[in-house]
């Protein structure tokens, strides 16, 4: 894991330091809230509806058990005992008083993290795989350029006060498990016919009222001009969007009126520019941080055999633990979905559970996955069977990665001053419609995901099956989507017809669920069928 | 009240529009909306003394990269932001190339002070003359 050294600790300390001083011109009335608002925004400090809302970075997803204890800490001493792992990989606490605020990021600050740009509109906190460093399929390990990237946008002078949001995202694997094609900027590492490594970039994606898939901008770009080639397109984004309407000054918007060809020209030319100033990182700067990403030191001659004789563990390794690249190791998602529970919510007790199961058995490593739930990356196959046990006994053993409770919903009106309808809820019945473990597994890969307005915070768009809550004369409505995806094969999702209520909704959800079960191909997931036999047979099982 | 920190004299003449300092042979001052494309003043450096940058709204962050082109470019002369130009922005400001500060409402001497002196180190180079820590780091 990377590890500051004092000049990352002084710039966070100092930025304790200036976030304190603006809360207390803001408390003394010495500035407007309008002039504070992007100020606290840039420090991850929502107002919401009953309180404000602190969003932390955890860069790239990764987290060591101390600090993990921290959050569990903040949880306890600032909030209501618990925080929300989130769709960017960080964790927001919901009952937070502005005057704690910098106290809080002091505590941070303690444990090498912060809330620097996790909201407003700036380069928020950069996501990646969260298998990155353990996965069986990767070509290198993308956190490295994920950390240089941190640095180099952490507080550029140039592009902190963007048209709007600007998201990164970098993997190293042919299988897609950021989304990818949802950033307004995303890299894929690759290696060309000299072994050497590069990006695949890709621009101009995102979700909210207009969905755009982000489109390849470059097949290869040397890994050691990525700042450049980042600066490029901000500074192409930056003097050309609209500034008019805040609901058309996202990236995506840009490139689609401008078209890809006549974006990517402009980029390639303010490119030129921008390489000769000489501000990409060099590569001895990349290695001092790759050596902070350096592999554990993996034991080698270890066992692959699992006791399976316990059959809700063996149940439990089947679906929750994925191939690791090391033999002898697995990865192991901790799923944060429990039937009948908020998604991506986890009390203070069961981080600082999860932190001793990462720090005894997992090289005291933790992820985050974009479809909130935790990883412990690197685990003996031996040890399974104990990290099994210490996550049950927090509640944390619950089996359905991927499966159709394992379900992504934003926070919706329970919390967000956006929100037209509760996401939560809905969430919760289906997953309560759906529970029984068989059912789940018959059914196989079915990514569910519920956004309570059109911003798409919770991912719709991208949904195999997406819920999109409105409100329709003043009640809650749910429309259905379907054959979205967030994965390599990215797609987005497609609305039904007439919206429902929120049990018609989960009846909705059912009967495309059956209609499914009738037409499937053995071996084919939802996303498959749907996809082969179209749009019409489901529309049809669902309104009949 | 303008906010310098430059050596040199103002240059008071008083700033023109884009359009009339690229016809106006004799014009040493330009004014700058955002939105306009300052690349169009870079064939006319030599007889260019003072840039004043409109901000119209602080948050609206044209000028940022309108100033950094212009100092990449070469130009060395005056380079002010006008308008809705905040204390809480000035740092970055600085950093992009502006000299000079012509705000609407005035600025606390103080809290200007305290803002440009805060952060110790930058991640990155920039318009001004800080040091990346990236270059601290390899000596």
């Amino acid at each position: 894991m990377y590890k500051y050294d004092l000049y990352d600790q002084a710039i966070i300390d100092a930025r304790v330091d200036e976030f304190r001083d603006q809360v207390r011109r803001r408390i003394a009335g010495e500035i407007t809230e309008d002039q504070f608002k992007p100020l606290r925004l840039k420090n991850g400090l929502y107002l919401q509806l009953h309180a404000y809302m602190l969003r932390v970075a955890i860069p790239y997803g990764t987290l060591s058990s101390r600090q993990l204890r921290m959050l569990a800490r903040i949880a306890r001493t600032y909030d209501r005992g618990y925080g929300h792992f989130t769709t960017r990989q960080n964790i927001q606490y919901h009952w937070i008083k502005l005057e704690q605020a910098p106290d809080i990021l002091a505590e941070l600050a303690t444990v090498e993290m912060h809330a620097i740009q996790t909201s407003g509109e700036s380069i928020r906190n950069i996501s990646a795989d969260h298998y990155a460093g353990a996965a069986a399929d990767e070509i290198e390990d993308p956190r490295p350029w994920a950390e240089l990237l941190r640095q180099a946008t952490t507080f550029h002078p140039e592009f902190s006060y963007l048209p709007r949001k600007f998201k990164i995202a970098v993997t190293a694997s042919p299988v897609d498990r950021a989304a990818l094609r949802w950033h307004d900027f995303a890299l894929r590492i690759v290696r060309d016919e000299a072994r050497d490594t590069g990006f695949e970039v890709f621009a101009g994606g995102g979700m909210g009222r207009t969905p755009f898939l982000a489109y390849p901008i470059r097949a290869f770009l040397p890994a050691e001009q990525i700042f450049s080639y980042l600066q490029a397109v901000l500074r192409v984004w930056n003097r050309h969007a609209r500034r008019d309407n805040i609901h058309k000054q996202r990236m995506k918007i840009l490139v689609h009126e401008l078209g890809e060809a006549e974006f990517t020209r402009q980029v390639e030319e303010e490119f030129g520019h921008v390489l000769k100033l000489g501000t990409d990182f060099p590569r001895v700067e990349y290695e001092r941080i790759s050596a902070h990403f350096a592999p554990p030191p993996f034991e080698t001659g270890l066992s692959e055999d699992i006791d399976r004789s316990d059959p809700e563990f063996a149940l439990w390794v089947d679906r929750q633990t994925v191939p690791h690249k090391a033999p002898g190791y697995a990865i192991v998602n901790v799923s944060l979905k429990k039937v009948g529970g908020i998604g991506g919510d986890v009390s203070a007790e069961q981080m600082d559970a999860v932190a001793d199961v990462a720090e005894a058995f997992s090289f005291d490593e933790l992820r985050v996955s974009h479809a909130q739930n935790l990883v412990l990356p690197h685990v003996r196959k031996q040890d399974l069977y104990m990290v099994w046990q210490a996550l049950d006994a927090a509640g944390l053993a619950d089996i359905n990665l991927d499966l159709v409770t394992d379900i992504i919903a934003c926070p919706g009106l329970d919390y967000c001053s956006l929100a037209n309808a509760r996401s939560i809820p809905v969430a919760q019945k289906i997953a309560t419609r759906f529970a029984d473990l068989d059912r789940q597994l018959d059914v196989g890969e079915l990514k569910i995901k519920v956004s309570g307005c059109i911003n798409a915070c919770g991912h719709h768009h991208a949904g195999h099956i997406g819920i999109l809550g409105v409100d329709r004369k003043g009640t809650e409505n749910y429309q259905l989507l379907l054959g979205g995806s967030g994965a390599e094969d990215a797609s987005p999702a497609k609305i039904t017809g007439p919206g429902f209520d929120e049990d018609g909704i989960v009846d909705a959800v059912e009967r495309a669920v059956e209609r499914y079960r009738a037409l499937r191909d053995p071996g084919e997931r939802f996303l498959d069928t749907y996809r082969r036999v179209g749009f019409e047979p489901f529309k049809e099982a669902i309104y009949g | 009240m303008t906010l310098r920190f430059r050596d040199d004299d103002p240059h008071e003449e008083p700033a023109v529009t884009l359009d009339c300092f690229l016809t106006q042979e004799d014009a040493h001052a330009v004014r700058v909306e955002a939105g306009e494309d300052v690349r169009q003043l870079i064939p006319h450096f030599d007889r260019l003394k003072l840039v004043e940058i409109a901000f119209p709204r602080f948050r609206d962050g044209r000028g940022y990269s309108a100033a950094c082109i212009l100092r990449e470019s070469g130009y060395t002369g005056e380079l002010r932001a006008e308008g809705d130009v905040l204390v809480d922005q000035i740092l970055f400001l600085r950093r992009c190339g502006f000299d000079s500060f012509a705000p609407v409402q005035p600025l606390d001497a103080r809290l200007v002070e305290h803002a440009l002196k805060r952060f110790p180190f930058v991640y990155q180079a920039a318009a001004d003359a800080a040091v990346p820590v990236w270059k601290l780091r390899h000596g």
